[in-house]
Formats: C-alpha cells, sequence, structure tokens
C-alpha cells in the first residue's frame, strides 16, 4: 500500500514537471502557434498525470477523479483548436522561418465565395 | 514521505504558473494572452488536486471541475469573439 | 435510429452521475437515470449524432485498442517536443500543411480532428469537407499524400474500424 502510494507520489512529480516544461516552451516558442503546441499540450499530459498520481494515492476518489480525466482529455484540443483558427482568422503572423501556409488559399477561397454570395 | 514528495510537485506546479503569468503581461497579441490563461488554468487544475489530497478534502475535486468547465466556456467565448464578433 | 440516439446518451449521462456521486444507492440511481433521460430527450432529440455508433463487440475491442495506442503516441509526442522545448537551438521549422481523410462520420473525423491536436506537433486548424489543415511543428514533408502517411494514417486504421 505504502510503495503504491510513493508510485502514485513519483507520477504527480513527473506530470508537475511536464507541466513547468509546457509553461517554458510558452515562453520560448516564437510565435502563437507553436505557443499552443508547446503550451496546451504538454501541461495536458502533465495534469493527466498527475490526476493520475492522485488516483494511485488515494484510490477511494476513483469516480471523481477520472471524469476530471475525461473532462480534460474532450475539453483541451477543443479550445485550442478554436484558439489557432482566430488567431489565423485575426491575421497573427507565422514566424519567419515557417515553411508552407497550405490554409492561407482555402481562406482567401472561402471570403471570395462569400462575396459572391452576398452580391447575387 | 508521500506528503514531501506532493508539497515539492506543488511548488514546481507553482512555479509554472508564474511563468505563464509572464507570457500573460508580455504576451504581443490577445491570442497570446488567452493561450497563457488556458494554461494557468490547467496548471490550476493540477495544483486544486493536489491540495485536495495534503488537505484530505475530496470536495475541492469538485471545485476542480466547475473551474475547469468554465474557463473552457470562457476560452470559447473569447475566441469567438476574436474571430467574429460577438 | 433516433431511440439508439436518446438511448446512448442516456447512458453517457447515467455513467457520469454514478462516477460523481459514487454510490449504489438505489434511489439516487433511479434519480440519476430520471434525469439523464430528461436531459437526452431536451438536448439530443435533435442532433442524431450518436446515431453513427456502430454497437458490436469487434467496435468494442477497436476502441480499447485505439486507446492504447493513442496513450502511447501522447506520451511518445509530449517527449518529442519536451526535448525540443529545453534544447537551447529550439529545433523547429512549422508550417501548415493538408492532409486528406477517408472516414466519412462526422463523430470519426471529429474523434480524428481531437486525437491529431492531443499529440503534441500536430494541431488541427480547420477541417473542410474532408481535408484537415495541420500545423505541423516539424514539417518533414509539404506534399499531401506524404503528410497523409505521416499523420493520420496511424490513427484512421483503428478509427475505420470503428466508425467506418
Amino acid at each position: 500500500m505504502e510503495l503504491l502510494a510513493i508510485i502514485g507520489a513519483l507520477i504527480t512529480l513527473a506530470g508537475s514537471i511536464f507541466l513547468l516544461l509546457g509553461a517554458i516552451g510558452l515562453l520560448r516558442m516564437p510565435d502563437s502557434y507553436n505557443r499552443i503546441q508547446a503550451g496546451t499540450k504538454a501541461s495536458t499530459l502533465g495534469t493527466i498525470l498527475s490526476f493520475a498520481g492522485i488516483l494511485l494515492i488515494m484510490p477511494g476518489w476513483w469516480g471523481k477523479l477520472l471524469v476530471l480525466i475525461i473532462s480534460v482529455i474532450i475539453t483541451n484540443p477543443v479550445s485550442s483548436h478554436v484558439l489557432a483558427r482566430a488567431a489565423h482568422y485575426m491575421g497573427v503572423p507565422l514566424t519567419k522561418t515557417t515553411l508552407v501556409d497550405k490554409y492561407r488559399e482555402e481562406e482567401e477561397y472561402i471570403a471570395v465565395k462569400d462575396q459572391n454570395n452576398e452580391s447575387t | 514521505m508521500v506528503e514531501t514528495i506532493l508539497t515539492i510537485a506543488a511548488g514546481i506546479m507553482l512555479l509554472s504558473l508564474i511563468l505563464s503569468i509572464i507570457r500573460f503581461i508580455k504576451g504581443p497579441c490577445y491570442t497570446d494572452r488567452v493561450i497563457s490563461f488556458d494554461v494557468m488554468t490547467i496548471a490550476s487544475l493540477a495544483i486544486i488536486a493536489t491540495v485536495a489530497y495534503l488537505t484530505q478534502r475530496i470536495i475541492y475535486l469538485d471545485i476542480a471541475m466547475v473551474y475547469g468547465i468554465l474557463s473552457f466556456l470562457g476560452v470559447l467565448v473569447v475566441a469567438r469573439y476574436l474571430e467574429r464578433g460577438l | 435510429m433516433q431511440i439508439k440516439n436518446i438511448l446512448v446518451a442516456t447512458l453517457i449521462g447515467f455513467i457520469f452521475w454514478v462516477l460523481l456521486n459514487n454510490t449504489l444507492d438505489p434511489l439516487i440511481l433511479a434519480i440519476g437515470a430520471g434525469l439523464a433521460l430528461i436531459l437526452a430527450l431536451l438536448f439530443c432529440a435533435r442532433c442524431n449524432v450518436f446515431s453513427e455508433l456502430k454497437v458490436t463487440p469487434a467496435a468494442f475491442g477497436y476502441t480499447f485498442l485505439y486507446l492504447g495506442v493513442f496513450l502511447v503516441e501522447l506520451v511518445k509526442s509530449n517527449l518529442d517536443v519536451a526535448s525540443r522545448v529545453i534544447t537551447p537551438s529550439l529545433p523547429i521549422n512549422p508550417g501548415i500543411v493538408e492532409v486528406k481523410t477517408h472516414l466519412k462520420s462526422r463523430m470519426g473525423r471529429m474523434i480524428l480532428a481531437n486525437s491529431i491536436t492531443l499529440t503534441p506537433g500536430t494541431l488541427t486548424i480547420d477541417i473542410h469537407e474532408d481535408t484537415l489543415y495541420i500545423h505541423w511543428i516539424d514539417v518533414q514533408t509539404e506534399d499531401k499524400q506524404g503528410a497523409t502517411e505521416k499523420i493520420v494514417r496511424k490513427f484512421e486504421k483503428y478509427l475505420e474500424k470503428i466508425y467506418g
């Protein structure tokens, strides 16, 4: 029992280190999209790991911790996707080393189509 | 033993919260600020869960749940506003 | 079709109620079942998302297999991005590529897009018909076919079995 608790505590510690790496990535990355990549994703795994560690320490709390893990897994990708689309729509610039931007052509195509629909 | 490791873990989480506050203040455009707000929320969810064990109160987990859902809605509303206005 | 949709939504709501309450008291279970049915009737009567779900033993098996594959990918790519973050020279070459998916159902596409977003290094920006626009932190190939092979294929071969 004691061994399981110590393993759980170490998993929580690993999760907190992932959270710290996510925050460092948030500071170091050059543009918004890369910040979303480094920030929200690494911290998702960190949070899941720390909930799993608490789950190993206190097995009696499994119901609420499971609901928390599921809600983090469902809500997090949605919010980062919505933020990325809003940033691209606002015209937040990509960093200088970016290789391709296939999405901009598509966006211009949609804009032209909308204008045609409004004028007719 | 377990309490010591968990206290260190909570300290590291707090450090990541402080680092994302720096990005929140510096961030050149709105989306950067919303991203760092999102990261701060996720880090505080982990802190709340750890503190719930350290004080032995299961009710804190309900607070974490409600906080997570509310901040998700907040991010959605702000992103939608930035995209095409309310 | 409509009945199956409402039943699946009720089941999901009921499971969440049991997880939150953490008891097996018959009165509380009855209240939860009633509430879940009312909420499913209110919110899922018109949007028929769950009616595309296949309920067969094979689909169940592949769901668990998919969860395992997904967790392994999650940890692997997290370590990859973490090592990029702490390298002093910051070795990234980002870009937005387009990939194609074979999945037809909306539920399958949503789960595919969310899985791509959750594995760090790739981020779904938009989905238009069967084309996904993905921000990739380390662009290895700009070509549509090659990117599809590299990003989508590993998830899609399981999701095809589950959602068709």
